[in-house]
């Protein structure tokens, strides 16, 4: 690190101030102005650098300015850096990098509507958080309190690009979709059949979950991190209590850590198996969904006899995890893995003997890999396109630095290998089910808490089982959360979906959003 | 094909057969806490540890009132956890729909001791204490309706948790079918909304064409407690709290999520085929 740091302070004597390492594995590197751009080049160019999130942070009445947070991550090194760039309150702006990092052109925009700070320079400066019938409102600034009454809203939710050419039209669907599904608005644009152009709108379920993190107590936290987004329950209630267990200097005991551990990897299983039957399902092959449907249940019966929730619900605690197991539960879930393991065998052999199934799947819903980088995909849909990576192995958390595992990476990129990439990953998520299960230490389960002093921050990074999830916390007073920043997995890879479906049939659409399966709550918040 | 076959026949039938029989639940499940009023001396740190404020309380001239409200439990327990005397325990129960908001709120007033703690129970109360069962709704809609049900299933702000058990409904396990109910695609084919929330800004419009676009006569069934109360995110300038602040409800699902046998039973309970078990017990 300190190599690091002093080729900081050599190459850039002017815009760097200071670079910290306050929580182990995290640097904090504070610039001068709010200028970035040179130092983001240079870590793309010379660190390999990747761009995890962007956000923003009001620290006007505390310190006078805005700050925005850029975090890297560099090939190779497990520890993270964190730009911390200051943003007067006299002139709310800083300069987009949108255009060379399409990553993260959500990510600013988000920051335009949520602290009205102009990324100056975006190549699509439009609304993204905020629909277009909202008043200018900025609800993270600190001066726009929680319960505000907003007047009902007039105009146009959305503003849709025109689309033209000569027999093009466009299908507006949703919010409301016809399965049971979360909303969005999907705007195609289509000529015949193949989709031309699709547009998004997302934030329909936002329901000012960044905003209600602050001045909560850190306890009832965990709690909203759990329904960030109900399918990831553990895996968000666990970057949760990380951040705060990093920033407080908590240490979570060695068997709390292989808990969460096996907790992470049931939470995958059975989001994997359902998501297997759902891909079947909507390629017509009904039976395949209705095994799936049955193995799932068996993993959400193992999860209730472990937690008392079938979804895992209030498993984690800052310091561990909530509840103790009694003797003989964790080696009883070895008798049901088993049998889980062996009917989902079953399962991806009835899926692989149907052609029929497979012609539909193979070069549907091509994410090529430049395309995939370019975007910055995450999880499960980036290591369909080439893109190797798992916090779980190239930032280890909890146990995982003790534990082996294959991480499969295909470069087709298309539905049936996304789908691929979770038959894979149920088999590695079992062999590490087991492996926690026999290493389970003696101990305790959770660690004593002490009040959280405040001004603390620190972030983490999970792998969901659908991809990487990162909080960024700022301990408040009184035990309290000043800020959290909650990055989904789903707000890198929406757009990734727009370039999926290009070309493709409207028909195919289902297939080939169920194949990313992006959570909309975990997009809107 | 004879590999699929073969593994039906050696499946066979995969079905639970609840309501008939009480589902197998694991030692571990939990329901809904229980309070034991007279035995309470405390429901200051209750509250405190409640994360959705589902335990609040009031207090004027040494008097405490405390209410429960299972429309905004998530069942953590963290209730029971938080009371040293053992007054709240957690149960296993789930079947706690109701046709009224009411009947998921119970009530306790206690004189005080000078420090806080409660010196003696006044009067409690559970629901309205006179419930008719299912009645408002199932009546219309049993005569129209015979034994076949169409659901339009809306999220109108929820964090998926919810949608992830009413999906469950669907599998060979808790199989809605065998009840003549369906889950539509579009409202104008379903006599009944199934509606999660809590229900935002973004989604009220939403909310409100579509139940505008079901024809009548319409169930509409709130799901868990955001649908009820709005939950842990409660009513926010983005969030308008539960789905009766946009549309009347028939009836309320409590849970975080509901288990699907929780909801079958508030779909049942809707239909009149069913028996309300919160309230008047």
């Amino acid at each position: 690190m300190t190599t690091f740091f002093d080729e900081l302070h050599d190459r850039f004597p002017d815009l760097v101030r200071s670079v910290e390492e306050p929580v182990a594995d995290q640097a904090v590197v504070l610039l001068n102005g709010p200028d970035v751009t040179a130092i983001v080049r240079h870590f793309i160019a010379e660190h390999q650098a990747r761009i995890v999130s962007v956000f923003a942070e009001d620290r006007v009445s505390a310190e006078g300015v805005f700050y925005n947070y850029y975090i890297f991550d560099r090939a190779g090194d497990p520890s993270w850096v964190i730009v911390k760039v200051p943003i007067p309150e006299r002139f709310p702006s800083f300069p987009s990098l949108a255009a060379e990092l399409p990553a993260i052109n959500w990510q600013e925009r988000e920051i335009q509507d949520w602290f009205g700070l102009e990324a100056a320079g975006h190549p699509n400066p439009r609304r993204v958080a905020l629909h277009d019938n909202w008043p200018d409102v900025h609800p993270l600034r600190k001066s726009f309190a929680l319960d505000t009454e907003l007047a009902p809203f007039e105009g146009e939710q959305h503003v849709y690009r025109p689309t033209y050419g000569e027999g093009v039209f466009q299908i507006p669907v949703g919010p409301v979709h016809a399965g049971i599904i979360e909303p969005g608005h999907f705007n195609f644009a289509v000529a015949g059949e193949p989709i031309l152009y699709l547009q998004l709108r997302m934030f329909y379920t936002h329901k000012g979950t960044e905003k209600l993190f602050e001045n909560m107590p850190i306890h009832r936290g965990v709690f909203l991190a759990e329904s960030i987004s109900g399918d990831s329950a553990v895996s968000h209630g666990t970057a949760f209590c990380e951040a705060v267990e990093r920033a407080a200097g908590i240490e979570v005991p060695q068997r709390a850590q292989w808990m969460r551990v096996i907790l992470l990897e049931l939470e995958r299983i059975a989001n994997h198996v359902a998501d297997v039957g759902a891909i079947a399902t909507d390629a017509g092959f009904v039976i395949a969904n209705a095994h799936a449907g049955r193995v799932r249940e068996m993993v959400l019966g193992l999860n209730e006899t472990l937690t008392g929730s079938r979804v895992l619900r209030g498993t984690v605690a800052i310091g561990g995890v909530r509840r103790e197991w009694q003797p003989g539960q964790a080696e009883a879930i070895e008798g049901r893995l088993a049998i889980v393991e062996g009917e989902f065998r079953d399962l991806v052999a009835i899926i692989q003997s149907s052609d029929s199934t497979r012609d539909r799947l193979e070069h549907t819903g091509v994410l090529r890999p430049e395309k995939a980088r370019t975007l910055g995909v995450v999880g499960v849909a980036g290591r369909a396109s080439g893109v190797d990576r798992d916090i779980r192995r190239d930032h280890p958390y909890e146990a995982y630095g003790g534990l082996t595992f294959k991480v499969p990476v295909y470069q087709a990129g298309d539905v049936r290998h996304r789908m691929q990439v979770r038959i894979d990953e149920v088999g590695e998520s079992i062999q590490l089910i087991r492996a926690a299960v026999a290493r389970l230490p003696e101990g305790s389960h959770r660690a004593p808490t002490h009040p959280i002093p405040p001004g603390r921050c620190a972030m983490s990074a999970v792998e969901g089982w659908r991809g990487e999830i990162v909080h960024w916390i700022r301990t408040g007073e009184g035990n309290r959360i000043e800020r959290c920043k909650v990055k989904d997995p789903s707000i890198n890879n929406w757009p990734a979906i727009v370039e999926a479906v290009e070309g493709n049939i409207v028909a195919d659409f289902p297939v080939i959003n169920k194949s990313f399966n992006l959570s909309y709550s975990g997009t809107d918040r | 094909m004879f590999k699929i076959l073969q593994k039906s026949f050696h499946v066979g039938s995969a079905t639970a057969d609840y309501p008939n029989l009480s589902p197998r639940l694991a030692e571990e499940f939990r329901g809904c806490p229980e309070f034991d009023f007279e035995a309470w001396s405390d429901a200051r740190p209750a509250a405190e540890a409640c994360p959705t404020g589902a335990i609040s309380f009031r207090d004027s001239d040494g008097l405490r009132t405390v209410t429960v409200d299972y429309g905004r439990c998530i069942f953590c327990g963290e209730c029971e956890a938080a009371s040293a005397d053992g007054a709240v325990h957690m149960t296993r129960r789930f079947e706690l729909a109701s046709s009224d908001r009411r009947d998921l709120l119970l009530t306790a007033q206690y004189r005080l001791h000078p420090d806080g703690t409660h010196a003696e129970l006044e009067s409690s109360t559970s629901g309205r204490g006179d419930v008719l069962i299912g009645k408002r709704v199932s009546e219309a809609i049993q005569s129209l309706l015979g034994r076949s049900l169409a659901i339009r299933q809306v999220d109108a702000g929820s964090c998926n948790g919810c949608e992830q058990e009413i999906v469950a409904l669907n599998n060979p396990v808790h199989d809605i079918e065998r009840f003549g109910i369906h889950f539509v695609a579009s409202p104008r084919h379903a006599d009944m909304l199934l509606v999660t929330g809590p229900v935002t800004r973004n989604m009220e419009l939403a909310l409100r064409k579509t139940w505008a676009a079901t024809p009548e006569p319409r169930i509409v069934v709130a799901v868990g407690a955001c649908g009820i109360s709005g939950g842990i995110f409660g009513v926010n300038y983005a969030s308008l709290g539960g789905v009766d602040a946009v549309i009347p409800v028939d009836v309320y699902i409590p849970g975080c999520p509901p288990r699907p046998e929780a909801l079958l039973h508030g779909i049942l309970l809707a239909l009149g085929r069913m028996r309300q078990r919160v309230g008047a017990i």
